[in-house]
């Protein structure tokens, strides 16, 4: 048995015989031509072809793998339709008398060599764009024909490095996974292997020929690929393979559906989430929405406090990545258990009930306006919610409110735009259950922090394990929390929902909906289990 | 002939993507349409060209228009830069 790791894309076990994909090798004509008509004919019928190909592409990658990575053969079309382009091929057939095929690779070569000089990480990685669209012309010019590269049974692809355009015309019915020596966790095969639930292992340095035809299994939970596996990790990953594929039955049955009751009372299953490489999994499980984004990755990830741009790009990328769902992010909540140095603060007796979240924002006003004109600045590309945490007065929430007007007046007389948005707050403290309704009416939605609310309610630290006998995650003062909760926030038109980990309690799902939850926000794996509930759930009777 | 100064924004700058966009807005018009960023020039019909010139966030261009439809294609051309770069 043989074991290779590489980068797992996705969690999931593929098993069958590997396929070692070969690219072909194109042996071009270098010599003189006599017919530079013919030779200018076939160039243009092959670019043609290859630009209708490319909305063809563009097509069936929108169906696979959704709009994102289709946008790519836009701009392959569009490269291809460049008259500088077709021109300076087109000069080297007739000025230099070569063929149809020198040429094309020529000019391309010349653009993609251009780009690749280029400073810019990202316009360097457009030649391989033009080196794809380059392979495209030259298929047509030599009649290549790529789909018998497969093979004829479902196997386990195994490549050097998959350009967008390979990756979109295999036959998806013969993939079992694909393991790549090159590719990065963006790359259009791994948005591929992800939208379609492909185990991949990208980076895979080891991989050979000699795997060809070998029986293999891809580990996409331990990142590895065991080729020749023995028959008792067989027996194992057949096992967890078989699990998968229940799961997966769960997804295709619950995916597009309604999180509703079956009286017809509609709630929405949101997800929680902690950073942008998070953000494949809300597509993945169907979350209809995003109920917490910790934005906390944006300090922890530094070594020196974020600028505004930094922070403006990173939750650009989120809503607008996520859009028309919608993105709720809480404002920065370090301090207590999660603590930066660059931020030094100070070691505290009791940093659960000390100096954090909105206290520390209300305190170092510049550093929190940072912040809030990051989110506004971002709230115009999708659909954003705004949450404080901590809030326990109202005099805070007012606060927080004057600060985010004042930085939306800087940022309309600056000329920014600003989009329309939610404004909320976590309810984590008992003292802002008991003050819900003046909290209520200023704000549009409230999300209860249920571990830190029963932490708080039962001053029970939840980190300590001599405590596990008095602690209690269903304590009945802390469901009473929940019921005041919401029923303050809709006596003043306010949603409220639950994003804490009791949200994700299949045992409670039901009394929260009887309490007129209007949301839960969860875990992303726990989204359909979740939905598969609700949608039992008969609050008629 | 119409001119149009801009200030990129965008923190990818003129990229891939709308940079096609634009080409394809471009070609909608007879005018003829040029961008300049420092002394350098290109044809906004040209996307090659037009990522060639490597516009960053920051970066100021200069977009001359000249034609039958100039005024009607500078204002497209500038509502759409603004909207998206």
């Amino acid at each position: 048995m043989i074991v290779a790791t590489g980068k797992s894309i996705l969690n999931g076990i593929a098993i069958g015989k590997i396929k070692i994909y070969k690219a072909p090798v194109y042996e071009i004509n270098t010599g003189l031509i006599e017919d530079v008509d013919a030779e200018v004919a076939r160039f243009n019928a092959a670019v043609a072809k290859a630009i209708d190909q490319q909305g063809v592409l563009y097509e069936k990658a929108k169906k696979d793998a959704g709009e994102e990575s289709a946008a790519i053969f836009e701009a392959h079309q569009l490269m291809l339709e460049d008259d500088d382009l077709q021109d300076s091929a087109r000069e080297i057939i007739i000025e230099q008398k070569r063929s149809a095929e020198y040429a094309t690779k020529t000019a391309f070569d010349n653009y993609a060599q251009m780009f690749a000089e280029m400073d810019d990480p990202y316009m360097k990685a457009r030649s391989a764009d033009l080196l794809d669209v380059e392979t495209d012309v030259l298929d047509f010019l030599m009649g290549n024909d790529t789909s018998s590269m497969q093979g004829t049974e479902p196997s386990i692809l195994v490549a050097e490095d998959l350009a967008p355009s390979e990756t979109v015309k295999l036959d998806k019915s013969l993939l079992l996974g694909m393991i790549t020596r090159e590719g990065s966790s963006n790359s259009h095969t791994a948005i591929l292997a992800r939208s379609m639930n492909l185990p991949s292992l990208i980076q895979c340095k080891e991989i050979d020929d000699s795997w060809d035809g070998k029986m293999a299994i891809l580990d996409g939970y331990n990142s590895c690929v065991y080729i020749e596996p023995t028959d008792d990790l067989m027996k194992t990953l057949s096992a967890k393979h078989a699990e998968d594929v229940k799961k997966l039955a769960l997804l295709q049955e619950l995916k597009g559906k309604p999180s509703v009751t079956l009286d017809g009372t509609s709630v929405h299953v949101y997800a929680n989430i902690g950073g942008p490489s998070d953000l494949g999994s809300v597509n993945e499980n169907d979350a209809e929405g995003v109920g917490l984004f910790r934005s906390e990755f944006v300090y922890l990830n530094s070594k020196e406090e974020p600028t505004e741009e930094q922070q403006f790009t990173a939750y650009k990328r989120v809503v607008e990545t996520l859009a028309p769902k919608l993105v709720i992010i809480r404002t920065c909540d370090i301090g207590a258990d999660k603590t930066i140095d660059y931020m030094h603060l100070d070691k505290e007796e009791n940093p659960a009930l000390g100096f954090r979240a909105i206290r520390i924002c209300l305190t170092r006003k510049d550093f929190f306006k940072k912040q809030l004109r990051a989110l506004l600045r971002a709230s115009a590309f999708g659909n954003m919610g705004i949450m404080f945490p901590m809030i326990i007065s109202k005099w805070e929430l007012m606060e927080a409110k004057a600060l985010l007007e004042e930085c939306k007046a800087e940022l309309i007389k600056e000329g920014h735009k600003i989009g329309k948005y939610q404004l909320g707050i976590m309810i984590e403290t008992p003292a802002s259950v008991l003050v819900a309704d003046d909290l209520a009416e200023e704000v549009d939605f409230f999300s209860l922090g249920t571990n830190d609310l029963t932490q708080y309610t039962c001053a029970i630290d939840r980190q300590n394990a001599k405590l596990e006998r008095f602690s209690d995650t269903h304590h009945p003062a802390v469901l009473k929390a929940i019921q005041m909760t919401i029923e303050a926030g809709h006596r003043h038109n306010t949603w409220v929902g639950i994003c804490g980990e009791l949200g994700a309690d299949p045992t409670l799902t039901e009394t929260f909906l009887r309490m007129g939850i209007d949301e839960l926000s969860v875990n992303a794996k726990s989204v359909l289990p979740l939905r598969k509930i609700i949608r039992s759930v008969d609050l008629s009777k | 002939m119409k001119e149009i100064n801009f200030t990129v924004t965008d923190p990818l700058g003129i990229h891939a993507r709308p940079a096609g966009i634009l080409v394809k807005e471009a070609k909608k018009y007879a005018s003829k349409i040029t961008v300049w960023k420092g002394d350098k020039s290109c044809d906004m019909r040209k996307l090659l060209a037009l990522m060639g010139m490597a516009v960053k966030q920051g970066d100021s261009i200069t977009v001359q228009v000249e034609g039958d439809d100039e005024d009607a294609c500078a204002a497209a051309i500038e509502k759409f830069l603004k909207e998206n770069f």
